[in-house]
C-alpha cells in the first residue's frame, strides 16, 4: 500500500504561495487516510466473519449429515471393538443336572410369499399344497393374486420341504431364517419345560419367547445374549425322570386313574430330581389351552403344583410330630380313639367305621386313626396348629420356579373352628399341592429344617429355619417306617431301601359342595431310606380303582403305595443309592482264597 | 537451512501418510479376516448345536428303551435294579497259576525185596 504523505511538498509549496493554509491539506489527507484504513479494517473483519461462517456451516453440516446417516442406515456392530460373547446370540439351552440337553435351538426356515414378485401364482399355490397338504389352495390363490404384498405361509419348514419349495421355482416364494426351540426328549419333563413360541417376527429373525414352565419363568435369563453359552442347569435328572414317568404311567393305567403326579425331592437341598404330571404333552407341539371344560383335565395342567387337593391322612404325621415336639405326648403315649367323638356338631368316624380302641401315638399313625389324630390336634389347639402348618409353608403357593406354580394357591378355611382343627389334622378341609406336601415331608426327613422346592441345581444344602425339633423329627421318621413295616402302606416295602411313608386317601369334593362316594385322591408320601432319608417321594393318583379283587379297592394302600414302591425300586439304584441289605447271591461266583 | 527443514518435513509427511495408508489397509484386512473367522466360528457353533441336538434326540430315553427291547436277544439289557449292586469281596481273586511240569521228580515207587524203608 502506497502511503501518501500528509504534507506533500508538491502541494504545500503552491498552497503557501497562494496564501492557503497547509493545515487544510494535512487535514484532508488525514481524512483520506483514515477512510482508507477504515475500509481496509472493515474488509478484513467481513472476510473473517465469512470464513468463520463457512467454518461453522461445514461443521454443523458434517454433524447433521452424520446424524442423518446414522438415523437412516441399518445399525451395525462396531467392527473393531472387543467381542466374543456375541458369537451366539441364541436362546440359552436348558440342561439337566448332569448336563444332558433338555431344550436347545435348531436353525430352520420360515416360508413367506411376496405376490408382486410371483411369476405364476396359481402354479405356486398348487405346488405348495402338494408339499403342505394342510394348506388351503383356494385361499392361497386368493392371497397370491390379490392385493397383498406380503404374507407368511409356514412358520417352520424342514430342509426337505425347503428344497421342495425351491423346486417350485417361483421367485415370489422366499425363506426367512428362524431359530426354533427343540425339545429332543419329546414329552419328557414337559410340564417343567413348558414350551416356547415366536414373539415378534421379522424377515431376518424372530424372537423366541417362553410360554410356560421354566421357559417362561426364566425367559429373561434365557434371552440374555450374555448367557448364550451358559445353559440353564435344572435339578432334574433325565434318567430318573424318564424312569419315573414310565413307572407312573404304567401305575396310572393299571390303577385305572385318570391322572397321576409324582414328586421326587432331595431332602437337604430341596432340589426336585423328578416331577411328573400325567397326562402330559409334547412341548414341541404344545396344544392350545382348553377354552371349555375343566382346566384340570387338560394335559397342560400340572398336577404337582397347580393341583391343590385335600391330601387326606398323609397330613396326620404333622399332628403327631407337633404333639411330640411340643412335649404333649411321646410316641408311646396311649390315646383313646374309641368313639363316638363329636366335635362342633359333627361326628368324627374312622375308615369303614372301625374302632381301634386305645392306641399309642405311633399306632395312631400306623393304623391311620382319624379320631386319634383329632384328639392330638385338640390337645395342640387351633392356634398352634395353624402356626405350625404355616411355618411348613402350607398356606403359600408353592415357590417353585415354573410359571404355573403361582396359580396353585392352597385352600384353607377362613374361620378355623375346632372342627377345622380336627378335620385338618387328618387332611380334610385344607387343600395343598403334592409339591408342597413333599417339601413338608422333607422337613421331617432332614431333621426338622424347612426347605423350599427348587428346580435349579444347587451346589450345597440350603436348609431354612428349624421348624421341628431334631428328636421329634426322628420319632416321626420311625412312625413313618412303621407304617410301611406293619401299617397301611405294607406294599411299600422295597428290599434294601427301608421306605417310610404315610398313605392318604381323600374323597374328591364335588364342585357344588359335598364329597363324591367313589372318587378319591390317593396319595403316598414316602422317604427313603427312613433311618437317614436322602429323598422324599410323593405319588398321587387321581381317581384310581384297583379291580383285581372281588370288589374295587380305592385306598392309597392298594393303589398309590405299590406304584411308589415300584418307582423307588427303579429310581433308587439310578440315584446311586446302594441297598443296605445283602445283595442277592449271584450264581457262578465262588469266593476263593489264593493260598 | 530452512529449505532443508522444509524438504525434510515434507518427506516425513509423505512417509507418515504412506505408513498410515498401509496401516489402514492392514487393519481392514485383519478386520475382514476376523470377520471371516467369526463367521466360521458361528457356523461351527451352529453345526455343533445341531450335532448336540441330534445326539440328544438319538439318545432320548424312549428310543434307547425301544432299542434295548428290540435287541434284547443279543444284549439282554434290563432296567438297573438294586440287586445289581455288588461288593468288592464278591469279585473272585484270579486263579493261582499252575506250576510248570518240568524236571519232575518221581516221588512214588515200589520197594524191591531187598530194600528197606527209612523214615
Amino acid at each position: 500500500m502506497t502511503r501518501i504523505p500528509l504534507r506533500p511538498l508538491a502541494r504545500i509549496l503552491p498552497a503557501r504561495a497562494a496564501g492557503q493554509s497547509p493545515e487544510d491539506i494535512e487535514r484532508e489527507n488525514r481524512t483520506v487516510r483514515h477512510e482508507e484504513m477504515r475500509d481496509h479494517a472493515r474488509q478484513r473483519a467481513e472476510g473473517r466473519l465469512l470464513v468463520l461462517g463457512v467454518f461453522f456451516f461445514f461443521a454443523f453440516a458434517v454433524v447433521g449429515v452424520r446424524m442423518g446417516l446414522l438415523a437412516t442406515s441399518e445399525p451395525v456392530e462396531p467392527r473393531a471393538s472387543a467381542r466374543g460373547a456375541a458369537i451366539s446370540a441364541a436362546r440359552a439351552d436348558i440342561v439337566d443336572r448332569k448336563g444332558r440337553l433338555l431344550a436347545t435351538n435348531l436353525e430352520t426356515r420360515a416360508l413367506y410369499a411376496q405376490p408382486p414378485l410371483m411369476v405364476d401364482p396359481i402354479a405356486a399355490a398348487r405346488g405348495l399344497v402338494a408339499i403342505f397338504p394342510e394348506l388351503d389352495e383356494k385361499k392361497l390363490v386368493k392371497d397370491f393374486s390379490g392385493k397383498r404384498k406380503f404374507l407368511w405361509v409356514k412358520k417352520k419348514i424342514s430342509p426337505e420341504q425347503m428344497q421342495a419349495v425351491h423346486d417350485i421355482g417361483d421367485p415370489g416364494l422366499l425363506f426367512a431364517p428362524r431359530e426354533m426351540r427343540l425339545y429332543p426328549n419329546g414329552s419328557l419333563a414337559a410340564h417343567v419345560l413348558g414350551g416356547a413360541s415366536f414373539g415378534k417376527e421379522g424377515v431376518h429373525a424372530a424372537e423366541v419367547i417362553g410360554v410356560a414352565g421354566v421357559e417362561k419363568y426364566f425367559d429373561d435369563y434365557l434371552r440374555d445374549p450374555a448367557n448364550g453359552q451358559k445353559p440353564l442347569e435344572l435339578s432334574l435328572d433325565l434318567t430318573v425322570q424318564a424312569a419315573a414317568e414310565r413307572v407312573l404311567y404304567g401305575g396310572m393305567k393299571i390303577m385305572n386313574a385318570k391322572g397321576a403326579t409324582s414328586v421326587l425331592m432331595d431332602v437337604r437341598t430341596g432340589e426336585v430330581i423328578s416331577v411328573v404330571s400325567l397326562p402330559d404333552f409334547d412341548p414341541n407341539t404344545r396344544p392350545p389351552a382348553p377354552v371349555t371344560g375343566d382346566q384340570s383335565d387338560s394335559p397342560l395342567f400340572n398336577r404337582s403344583v397347580q393341583g391343590v387337593y385335600e391330601l387326606g391322612s398323609a397330613l396326620k404325621i404333622f399332628a403327631a410330630v407337633q404333639a411330640v415336639d411340643l412335649g404333649i405326648v411321646t410316641p408311646s403315649t396311649m390315646i383313646d380313639t374309641s368313639g363316638p367323638m363329636r366335635v362342633g356338631g359333627a361326628n368324627i368316624g374312622e375308615f369303614q367305621g372301625k374302632n381301634y380302641g386305645k392306641l399309642s401315638v405311633s399306632d395312631i399313625i400306623v393304623k391311620s386313626s382319624n379320631r386319634g389324630t383329632g384328639r392330638l390336634a385338640l390337645q395342640i389347639g387351633a392356634e398352634r396348629q395353624q402356626e405350625f402348618l404355616k411355618s411348613l409353608g402350607f398356606f403359600e403357593p408353592t415357590p417353585f420356579e415354573i410359571i404355573e406354580a403361582r396359580s396353585g394357591k392352597p385352600l384353607w378355611p377362613k374361620r378355623w373352628t375346632e372342627l377345622s382343627t380336627v378335620t385338618i389334622s387328618y387332611g380334610h378341609g385344607m387343600s395343598t399341592s403334592p409339591m408342597r406336601l413333599a417339601a413338608a415331608y422333607a422337613s421331617i426327613a432332614n431333621g426338622g429344617y424347612r426347605v423350599e422346592p427348587t428346580i435349579l441345581k444347587q451346589d450345597s444344602a440350603s436348609l431354612g429355619e428349624r421348624v421341628i425339633g431334631e428328636a421329634a423329627a426322628k420319632s416321626a421318621r420311625e412312625m413313618l417306617r412303621a407304617v410301611v413295616t406293619r401299617g397301611t402302606a405294607s406294599m411299600g416295602e422295597v428290599p434294601g431301601y427301608a421306605v417310610g411313608g404315610k398313605t392318604g386317601t381323600a374323597d374328591k369334593p364335588k364342585p357344588g359342595g359335598g364329597y363324591y362316594e367313589d372318587k378319591i385322591i390317593a396319595t403316598f408320601a414316602a422317604m427313603f431310606p427312613a433311618y437317614d432319608p436322602k429323598y422324599v417321594l410323593v405319588v398321587t393318583l387321581d381317581e384310581p380303582v384297583e379291580t383285581s379283587g372281588d370288589k374295587p379297592r380305592r385306598t392309597a394302600g392298594w393303589t398309590s403305595v405299590p406304584v411308589a414302591a415300584e418307582m423307588i425300586g427303579r429310581i433308587a439304584p439310578l440315584l446311586g443309592l446302594r441297598p443296605t441289605v445283602e445283595p442277592v447271591p449271584l450264581a457262578d461266583i465262588t469266593l476263593t482264597r489264593s493260598n | 537451512m530452512r529449505s532443508v527443514l522444509y524438504v525434510l518435513t515434507t518427506l516425513s509427511v509423505i512417509g507418515l501418510a504412506f505408513w498410515a495408508y498401509r496401516e489402514n489397509y492392514a487393519t481392514q484386512e485383519s478386520l475382514s479376516k476376523t470377520d471371516k473367522l467369526y463367521s466360521d466360528i458361528r457356523t461351527a457353533y451352529a453345526r455343533l448345536a445341531i450335532l448336540k441336538a441330534e445326539w440328544a434326540y438319538l439318545n432320548r430315553p424312549d428310543r434307547l428303551r425301544d432299542l434295548a427291547d428290540i435287541n434284547f436277544d443279543s444284549l439282554g439289557l434290563l432296567p438297573l435294579r438294586s440287586d445289581q449292586f455288588g461288593r468288592v469281596d464278591e469279585v473272585a481273586y484270579p486263579a493261582a497259576p499252575l506250576l510248570d511240569i518240568a524236571n519232575s521228580i518221581e516221588v512214588s515207587g515200589t520197594l524191591g525185596d531187598d530194600e528197606e524203608q527209612f523214615p
